[in-house]
């Protein structure tokens, strides 16, 4: 695996201010998330979970604020970003060689989501789950210090549930960050849940 | 330089294996077919017309592949797993035209023998028509790329995407198919300056596209 970056990883959002179809969704949102934190998200549909991935990834402008993020960013949504006609292991190994990642975390990524089996199977022949697995696999081989998951446990049985939630625990052991926007309340130990119902911080961690 | 090539050659495979490369081309070759059937077999008419005729056959070609080029990566998140990967939208729009050109462009120049051969065009036309199209292919890929970006996600966007890619493609046309003429250099030189302009213009226009449908 690649060695992540000497500058540990952070995100500091201060003051942002989100439009999206000339409606805000997001005003006057700040927050602070250091290397080694799981942020867990919450809120109804159409609260803005999805938006604020959006925007800490870069994929989305601010309309107001400053947006500082320290690190490489993976996200997985609802869409798998990997090709249906190729096998898993090639669609996984295309993203790979994108990100300079070694055949070796591909592999582990691929065990650590039990994909090992599946490796040789044309991606649009998986299961939903199977497919949310693929993703999750992606961002794990790609070494990305700042882990986006957008409603992750979606589709996935209890056994996988808990592998992700043993990755992110991982994850955040070597100073990585992960965000986590889920409508289930958090399995695992995490520095904070933010409920975007009301913009509201509870310090868990 | 490797990842450019890397997405190049992904969107080589996905005209190769998705109907993107045989569909324009079956298409070129039944229009170079079927025009002998309703002019009839005058060579000399064919001599005149079949070079024009497969000019149009090219463009009306190029038109096919558009829909595919920009909508199934945004709708599968490619795009974004490019932008998030520090991809500018322009640079993804050039490696798109480059790989669009080597899978189409290609394989149209190719097919291109067998068509005149069809239509019945005559040798001494043969090389200036393959000239031609050869320097028009970067424009018309830059095109496709561009009005691509521009339709993507939009209401019947292949339609759309033909209204507004012929009344653009008139100017190559008309040079590419002047190059037929008894004397061709100057409208190969009009050809080539306007290929240049389409070319080095289309990765900005449809990198805006790009950017401007993420948002």
């Amino acid at each position: 695996m690649a060695d992540r970056q000497a500058t540990p990883a952070s995100i500091t959002l201060e003051n942002i201010a989100v439009v999206r179809g000339g409606r805000l969704v997001l005003q006057k949102f700040s927050l602070q998330v250091r290397a080694g934190d799981i942020i867990w998200l919450r809120g109804a549909n159409g609260t803005g979970k999805s938006t604020l991935l959006r925007l800490i990834a870069g994929l989305l402008p601010a309309a107001a604020g400053d947006r500082q993020i320290d690190g490489k960013i993976a996200l997985v949504d609802d869409r798998l970003a990997l090709d249906s006609a190729l096998s898993v292991e090639k669609a996984l190994g295309y993203w790979a060689r994108m990100d300079g990642s070694s055949a070796q975390a591909q592999q582990d990524a691929l065990a650590a989501f039990d994909l090992a089996n599946l490796a040789d199977i044309p991606v649009g022949y998986l299961s939903s789950g199977q497919r949310k697995r693929a993703a999750l696999a992606r961002v794990l081989a790609s070494n990305a210090d700042v882990w986006l998951l957008d409603e992750p446990y979606n589709g996935l049985d209890s056994a996988n549930a808990a592998r992700l939630d043993g990755q992110l625990l991982k994850h955040a052991q070597s100073a990585g960050i992960a965000i986590v926007a889920a409508h289930q309340p958090a399995s695992i130990n995490v520095a904070a849940t933010i409920s975007l119902d009301e913009q509201r911080v509870n310090q868990t961690g | 330089m490797s990842n450019f090539l890397a997405l190049l050659l992904r969107e080589m495979r996905i005209a190769w294996t998705g109907g993107g490369l045989w569909l324009p081309i079956i298409f070129y070759l039944a229009v170079a077919t079927l025009f002998p059937f309703v002019t009839g077999p005058d060579k000399v008419l064919l001599a005149q017309t079949g070079g024009g005729i497969l000019w149009i056959a090219a463009l009306l070609a190029s038109l096919l592949p558009i829909e595919r080029l920009i909508q199934p990566d945004r709708d599968a998140g490619i795009l974004d797993q490019l932008a998030l990967r520090g991809w500018s939208d322009e640079w993804v729009a050039a490696a798109k035209m480059a790989g669009h050109l080597l899978a189409f462009g290609l394989p149209l120049l190719l097919a291109s023998f067998v068509a005149s051969a069809l239509i019945g065009l005559p040798e001494e036309k043969l090389a200036t028509l393959i000239i031609g199209l050869a320097l028009a292919m970067p424009a018309l890929a830059g095109l496709g790329v561009t009005i691509s970006a521009l339709t993507s996600g939009l209401q019947g966007a292949s339609a759309l995407g033909g209204l507004l890619l012929i009344p653009l493609a008139i100017p190559v046309l008309i040079f590419g198919a002047g190059t037929l003429a008894d004397n061709p250099g100057n409208a190969m030189q009009l050809l080539i300056a306007i290929s240049l302009a389409f070319t080095a213009l289309s990765p900005f226009a449809a990198g805006a596209a790009l950017k401007a449908g993420r948002e």
